[in-house]
């Protein structure tokens, strides 16, 4: 057990507490005093942390720079979406015989669709796109979330560019980190196991690992899908956090956001790139107050811990722990 | 909020795209609502007390004006929010609003949408329908009965604009005779402008912003074609000419108003405006003076501030006489009011004709 797990249960029992309390505004609890403001920056947090995370089994286990992780958050958010707005009522009526849990069966049948098509867009990108290497598959990804966001912008069923409205808000802080949490262990968990050895020897060094028998392609496309399976489940509680969804929320400047925040906690860090989700997702809010200076300051505070941290925030605590560790 | 404090002011809450892809539109809006709430405090205030306007940049992108609202609505305890420019912002914000009962009113977001969330979600422009029925029977009037549409599928404001102009023009006796698109970006329209060529259509519906618009002109002559253009609201920007030069000319577009316009309270804002701001007030300033007015007159209808019979007096807004026209708020909560045509004659935007609804 490492510092992965500690942070697991960090989240979990975080979750668990704010999923207890802050459904109840009547509440005494003191969470249950979160106004709603807080409480959009807590799940916008938690949404960041699964695309973070997600994206750094891509990027910083498997070491392959991927520029389209907000196409497959698009999918999820689309497809979730489709089976609660679209398709809402005649389901719901199907699942009526459950009585009050009917919404919530609903929300959980759109999340796991959302994911479901993300990941199969991410293996329909990946297996063709992963056999290119480095700037050639940074271009690749690029043009494929692109893609995405252009057919969505030009399908009319889902609302085009008008976008969809209308979406229930089913999202919660409980679910939000709830699916951060699971999010975090599948991935801690696939690194650790016989794939995750592979995920590693295809970033150290990618000739190496195919001269031992690691069948390269197999190892990267895993880590696509699974990395597409979590930005679609980001996209599907996106989608019903804010209500309304547009093909240009998902540009790749939504990308390059995830992308800084992984290189800010430190490829390959889950520990490292949830705290860095977190705190971006703050300072963001922090930094109001500076009105149009705003994004010199958040360029500028990126600029000095880049200098100032290279390898990320927390890049190497992992390594760092684990040796102290053995020390005592 | 401190009772004490409630009772000096009235906190209102404005959200708009200070920064970002459509900051021009957020700023020229805020400008007007700025001054419009300085205009009310300086002959004092709404019931005695002073209005204090609060205002968050959305920095143009999705996401982010639901968070801001949220703010303005939990931690600044607004009493009505003004906002956003795009609709699909306004989108975001009004089911918060409406949840919250909140009143919103957004001065130029033009999806018939944007009210349909609710009953405490307003606006005080016209909504894409009207503006395509008002190009359509502009074209119709001038015998323009074959039409080619462009249609930027990037932008929402323009999928919905060529949507509805198609919708009536068909009904009409006109002929849709090219559909044509393109991305916001796009710098080459010859090939969209070759296939609409072959067509030969009477005019062209360019329904996107002024940059690409002015392109378009620029390109279509370049192609030989002698078919005018018309345009909606979007173009309204000094940069339609800047990018289209001569080409633009003899062009025609719809708006909320023309600086033109030698009615009283238009050349009274004109004069307020250019004192303030030393610059001409596009209809983004001036539909966001509209909004704050019209809040102002239903605050002082209702003679207290609390949200659901804020509501009702806004709903009731009856023949308002504002900068962009007289405006009755309808039963879907839209404004019911008249647009202008505007040609663009020796690089200006010339006055042709108000539209009634």
């Amino acid at each position: 057990m490492g510092s992965r797990s500690s942070l697991l249960i960090c989240v979990l029992v975080f979750g668990v507490v704010s999923a207890l309390f802050t459904g109840h505004p009547e509440s005494a609890w003191p969470l249950a005093q979160i106004d709603d403001y807080l409480l959009n920056i807590l799940i916008m947090a938690g949404i960041n942390v699964i695309l973070a995370v997600s994206l750094n089994i891509v990027s910083g286990h498997t070491g392959q720079f991927s520029l389209g992780h907000a196409g497959f958050m698009a999918v999820g958010a689309y497809g979730s979406a489709a089976v609660t707005q679209i398709g809402g009522k005649a389901i719901l009526n199907a699942l009526s015989f459950l009585g009050g849990a009917a919404p919530t069966c609903v929300f959980v049948l759109s999340l796991f669709v959302g994911g479901s098509l993300a990941a199969v867009a991410g293996l329909a990108v990946g297996l063709p796109s992963l056999r290119l290497k480095g700037d050639y598959l940074a271009i690749v990804t690029l043009g494929f979330g692109e893609i995405i966001r252009v057919v969505i912008q030009n399908t009319e069923a889902v609302g085009g560019a008008r976008g969809l409205t209308g979406i229930p808000s089913f999202t919660t802080l409980g679910w939000t980190w709830g699916l951060a949490a699971f999010c975090i262990y599948c991935v801690s968990a696939l690194v650790r196991s016989t794939y995750g050895r592979g995920f590693l020897a295809v970033r150290d060094d990618e000739i190496a690992a195919e001269a031992m028998g690691v069948n390269t392609t197999k190892y990267k496309v895993t880590a696509f899908v699974v990395g597409s399976f979590f930005a679609g489940l980001a996209g599907a509680l996106y989608a019903h956090l804010i209500g309304y969804i547009t093909p240009e929320g998902f540009s790749f400047l939504k990308s390059v956001d995830v992308v800084v925040m992984v290189i800010l906690g430190g490829m390959g860090s889950t520990l490292g790139v949830t705290v860095a989700a977190c705190l971006l997702t703050f300072l963001n809010e922090l930094l109001r107050q500076a009105e149009q200076y705003r994004m010199v300051a958040f360029a500028l505070l990126l600029i000095v811990l880049m200098i100032l941290r290279p390898q990320g925030l927390l890049g190497g605590i992992d390594r760092w722990i684990q040796a102290r560790r053995n020390r005592s | 909020m401190a009772p004490s404090e409630a009772a000096t002011e009235i906190v209102v809450g404005e959200f708009a795209s200070l920064s970002g892809a459509t900051a021009s539109f957020g700023q020229s809006s805020h400008k007007g609502t700025a001054m419009a709430v300085d205009e009310i405090n300086a002959t004092g205030g709404v019931l005695g007390k002073k209005m204090r306007l609060v205002t968050e940049d959305d920095q143009s992108k999705p996401g982010e004006a639901a968070t801001v609202v949220r703010k303005l609505i939990s931690r600044e305890h607004i009493v009505a929010l003004l906002g956003e420019v795009a609709s699909s912002r306004s989108l975001e914000a009004a089911p918060i609003c409406q949840q919250a009962g909140i009143p919103m009113i957004s001065p130029a977001s033009t999806n018939p949408k944007v009210t349909e969330v609710g009953d405490f979600i307003f606006r005080v422009c016209f909504i894409d329908p009207f503006q395509g029925t008002v190009l359509s029977k502009f074209a119709l009037s001038k015998n323009w009965k074959r039409v080619a549409i462009l249609t930027d599928v990037k932008q929402d404001y323009s999928v919905g604009l060529s949507q509805f102009f198609k919708a009536h023009i068909s009904a009409n006796g006109g002929t849709v005779v090219s559909e044509q698109s393109y991305s916001s970006g796009d710098k080459d329209f010859k090939a969209q402008l070759t296939a609409i060529k072959g067509t030969t259509p009477d005019v062209i519906l360019a329904s996107g912003y002024y940059t690409e618009s002015g392109l378009i002109a620029l390109q279509s002559r370049e192609l030989q074609i002698a078919a005018p253009l018309i345009g909606g609201d979007g173009w309204d920007s000094p940069s339609l000419v800047e990018v289209g030069g001569k080409a633009v000319e003899g062009s025609f577009f719809s708006n909320h108003f023309s600086v033109e316009d030698p009615a009283p309270e238009i050349q009274a804002f004109l004069k307020k405006f250019n004192d303030k701001y030393h610059e001409q007030p596009d209809a983004m300033a001036a539909l966001g003076y509209d909004s704050a007015m019209i809040l102002v007159d239903a605050i002082k209808r209702a003679g207290t501030t609390e949200g659901p019979k804020l509501r009702d007096s806004l709903a009731a807004t009856k023949d308002f006489v504002a900068v962009t026209g007289k405006i009755t708020l309808n039963a879907q909560r839209n404004a019911d009011k008249s647009a202008v045509m505007l040609e663009v004659r020796n690089g200006q935007f010339k006055y042709v004709e108000t539209v009634a609804p």
